[in-house]
């Protein structure tokens, strides 16, 4: 049922497409639509490439050497995840942009024109700086996890360090690698803010202009359906890619920790490096959202509407997480508990929910009501079923990974000691993997909170939130109005991820 | 239950055990009986036609190598599995059959697995009383916390638990209903070595005091002998002999029981005349052998005594021949001898450690007993 709610929108706008026939045919071969075909490839590819460039350093020298200050940087390195994109977006052209911070810093000293910023290079750096940290997350985890005894027995072997490194390290990463890039991949491609923003004419931005330009629904649904086309595309060649060799550690037991490398006067760049990363990615943004702040307050921007805003966020956040892990409980006990084809279309589902961008099952679900349901067009409730078509996989994956931690003969003792299987879900399984429950409710609303393209498209009429004001405030170039949402946005989201990572650590 | 040597291993029909002992009306009833049970998994055949009596109050060891189907009899017996033939009988009620599958909840089992599986959000006493109603729970979870020896810990969680604490809460929570039966699944192999003795010898006393039937499904045979009452040993999804621990070791009924269960010699003949001689002497034989047949003769190392070549008059008809000792294996209490004879057989005799002869001497090897199992030697191509 959870997984037909997905599918029905996509199905609709499949139905659009093929019902414009040629039409749609010529939209799609137009010089136009390949232009942000090609475009959208290449800012994808742009970002993935960047990220994995500046993640997998960075991974290896929190996860690896004696870089001063570790767990620091560690921290500094995955903390840009609370950054919206389009709060990135907004914080680099409030900077760097022609009306930006440093314009008027810099205009007393006769600079009058900072380099273009608009379009491409400003819609790679700000989604490269937001969307690293996937990698450093995957790559050091898989640094940290990896047995050494491979590393010391090619030692052993006779290879050097550096040998060692890219002939045993580097094959052994390459998964977490590859997984890491994938979500950096599909980021790019889905996202929408800091396009919009950046005015990038990439797929999001595109379907948005030609959704709002004209109500034809027709080109707007043929856009989306390429865009989901080519993320499908993307996770298809990851499977492909993965490879076949099986990872494991060599033995079981608690894990021994690798040898530390000493960076000498290396650490010098590599400080260098970590700092240039974390001062556009952190405290850039807080540098302008202050400096910003500082201005609006003083101009005198409404700090009420603001607080509405961030009250109408958390509730309709809230909502969405709440019903996300209530659909998320059956679904994961369905895949973990009951192999066999069913089970595995669940747990492609949870795929499909990354394939999915924002935008596109935005659209679908307007169209959908549009027609059909014009009655709950533009309410809550519609967009709360948006949030959890997008957000619902995302609990499952969550959930299921800590219904896989226990263990199946626990749910059969209690079965012996005379518990039906319903008895057994309510008094055994669920109060075990509450922390997971827990992370997975948080981690949805993390999400939803940040979500911008649903939102904008659904939110009632007069149903502001912290997402949608910051995005209007920004495209309009009300920097000094964005500013406190943005702060605001960014501390529930700090909030919100110290949540999921220490459910993380307990379930 | 004494086990006859019958001699193909492979015509053996499983042994079902007689229960002409069990004539009091109270104990008509054996706690549990399987019949014909049989589970697949594609073309695997883990189970296969087990038929098994487990009379009330008994402790039944069902010993085997892994992949035997141990395990997966003892989930068919527990219902986390449905046969593809054959039925289940706890208490003398019909569990499983043609037309029937009870839940694992309505068939009153106790099951201990081996990681412990205790509730982890629940404390001790929460996990004794699971299975209990309210109204009684308070005073038998007292109980078994005392018949346990876990006073004083009720309030711990359990990752506060030493390994054999865990498993004694489990053995607690799987009594606390008043089972019908049972089932231990390994519960000792997480352990390390010198908390399992220990913990076997208190497990065991538990479950007589607690006058429970008990199956306990185990790979290590030290174990299976020490505590059980009967031994049932399976392979490849069959059950090969079914007896007491002496038996069992003493007079296993094939060749893969006896190697199973403990170090084993086969020493090879051919029968003439009734007798077998082998490199540690000859022996009479069953008249199921005829002459000519090839045979393995089974000695256990401690079964075989040296004694000074010299001193014997070796070399007489029937009087075992010179063997030397090539290797000496130390196992603390005993020393092995590993003894080469004629036609380069090498076979094992222990000694106790104090007593060790040098690599090099010249020995005789005899046999302390004539009575011992002799099979027919496998792939000889004996036509029956």
């Amino acid at each position: 049922m959870v997984a037909l709610l997905g599918l029905v929108p996509v199905g609709y706008l499949v139905v659009l497409a093929v019902s414009a026939g040629d039409e749609a045919v010529a939209l799609v071969l137009r010089d136009r639509t390949l232009g942000v075909l090609l475009r959208t490839l290449l800012l994808a590819a742009t970002v993935t490439v960047a990220s994995v460039l500046i993640g997998v350093p960075i991974a290896w020298l929190t996860a690896r050497s004696d870089l001063p200050g570790r767990r620091w940087w560690t921290v500094l390195a995955v903390l840009p995840l609370v950054v919206p994109s389009y709060v990135g977006g907004y914080a680099i052209v409030a900077a760097l942009g022609p009306r930006g911070a440093l314009q008027s810093l810099l205009e007393p000293l006769g600079v009058a024109r900072l380099p273009e910023l608009y379009g491409f290079p400003g819609a790679a750096l700000a989604l490269t700086l937001f969307s690293y940290p996937y990698v450093v997350l995957s790559v050091r985890g898989a640094l940290l996890r990896l047995d050494p005894a491979f590393e010391e027995v090619s030692r052993s072997l006779g290879r050097g360090a550096w040998r060692t490194f890219f002939t045993v390290t580097v094959p052994q990463l390459r998964p977490a690698i590859t997984a890491g890039a994938l979500l950096v991949t599909l980021y790019s491609l889905a996202d929408f803010g800091a396009v919009s923003l950046l005015q990038f004419d990439s797929f999001t931005r595109a379907i948005y202009v030609q959704y709002r330009a004209s109500f034809d629904p027709t080109l707007a649904a043929v856009l989306a359906l390429m865009l989901v086309v080519c993320t499908v595309a993307v996770l298809a060649a990851e499977s492909r890619l993965r490879g076949r060799a099986g990872y494991h550690r060599s033995g079981a037991g608690v894990a021994r920790a690798a040898r530390v490398v000493h960076l000498g006067w290396w650490a010098v760049p590599a400080i260098a490096f970590c700092a240039l990363v974390a001062g556009l990615a952190i405290v850039l943004p807080t540098a302008t959202i202050g400096y910003w702040l500082v201005r609006g307050l003083s101009a005198g921007e409404p700090v009420t509407l603001v607080l509405d805003a961030a009250l109408n966020s958390v509730l309709a956040s809230g909502m969405a997480a709440a019903l996300a892990v209530l659909a998320a409980i059956p679904v994961a006990v369905l895949a973990v508990r009951h192999r066999g084809r069913l089970a595995s279309v669940v747990e492609r589902a949870t795929y499909a929910g990354f394939a999915l961008p924002g935008i596109v099952i935005g659209l679908a679900v307007v169209f959908v009501a549009a027609r059909w349901l014009p009655a709950i067009y533009q309410t809550l409730p519609l967009l709360l079923a948006a949030y959890l078509v997008r957000f619902v996989p995302e609990a499952v994956g969550v959930t299921r990974a800590s219904l896989l931690q226990v263990s199946p003969r626990i749910e059969e003792v209690a079965r012996t000691l005379g518990r039906s299987p319903g008895s057994v879900l309510r008094d055994v399984t669920l109060p075990i993997i509450r922390p997971g429950l827990v992370a997975a409710a948080a981690l949805v609303f993390l999400t939803a909170m940040k979500e911008l393209p649903t939102t904008i498209l659904l939110a009632p009429t007069g149903f502001d939130t912290l997402a949608v004001r910051i995005w209007s405030a920004t495209s309009e170039g009300f920097f000094g109005r964005a500013a406190l949402p943005a702060l605001l946005m960014i501390l529930v989201a700090a909030g919100s991820l110290a949540f999921v990572l220490r459910g993380d650590r307990e379930a | 239950m004494t086990a006859t040597l019958e001699p193909p291993a492979s015509t053996m029909r499983p042994v079902t055990t007689p229960l002409t002992e069990h004539d009091s009306p109270a104990e008509a009833h054996p706690a549990l009986r399987t019949l014909g049970i049989t589970k697949r998994y594609g073309d695997v055949t883990a189970v296969d036609v087990v038929d098994l009596e487990v009379p009330e109050g008994e402790f039944l060891a069902i010993l085997g190598p892994s992949g035997c189907g141990k395990t997966t009899l003892l989930r068919l017996v527990a219902g986390f599995e449905r046969p593809d033939a054959g039925g289940i009988e706890i208490a003398g009620r019909a569990v499983t059959g043609p037309r029937r599958h009870d839940p694992p909840e309505r068939r009153r089992v106790g099951m201990v697995f081996q990681e412990s599986a205790l509730f982890p959000h629940l404390d001790v006493a929460g996990n004794i009383g699971f299975g209990l109603r309210p109204s009684e729970r308070a005073a038998r979870v007292a109980e078994l916390v005392a018949l346990t020896g876990l006073a004083g810990l009720q309030r711990r969680m359990p990752h506060e638990l030493s390994g054999g604490q865990q498993q004694r809460v489990a053995l607690a929570r799987a009594l606390a209903p008043h089972p019908a039966l049972v089932l231990l699944d390994e519960p000792f192999s997480s352990l390390d070595a010198t908390l399992r003795a220990q913990l076997r010898g208190e497990v065991r006393e538990i479950l007589r005091q607690a006058g429970a039937t008990t199956v306990f499904v185990t790979h290590d045979q030290a174990e299976a002998l020490e505590i059980s009452d009967r031994v049932a040993v399976m392979r490849a999804g069959r059950i090969e002999q079914v007896g007491a621990p002496e038996t069992i070791y003493l007079r296993p009924s094939n060749r893969f029981v006896a190697g199973f269960v403990g170090e084993a010699n086969f020493l090879r003949g051919v029968a003439r005349d009734g007798v077998v001689v082998t490199a540690a002497g000859q022996f009479p034989l069953p008249d199921t052998f005829a002459d000519g047949d090839e045979l393995e003769v089974l000695l256990r190392p401690e079964q075989l005594d040296m004694l000074p070549a010299d001193a014997t008059g070796a070399g007489g008809v029937g009087a075992p021949p010179h063997v030397r000792v090539v290797r000496r294996v130390f196992h603390g209490s005993e020393v092995h001898h590993v003894l080469r004879g004629p036609g380069g057989v090498e076979f094992e005799a222990a000694t106790p450690s104090n007593a060790a002869l040098e690599v090099g001497t010249a020995v005789v090897a005899r046999a302390r007993d004539v009575d011992v199992p002799v099979y027919p030697l496998e792939g000889a191509g004996r036509e029956d």
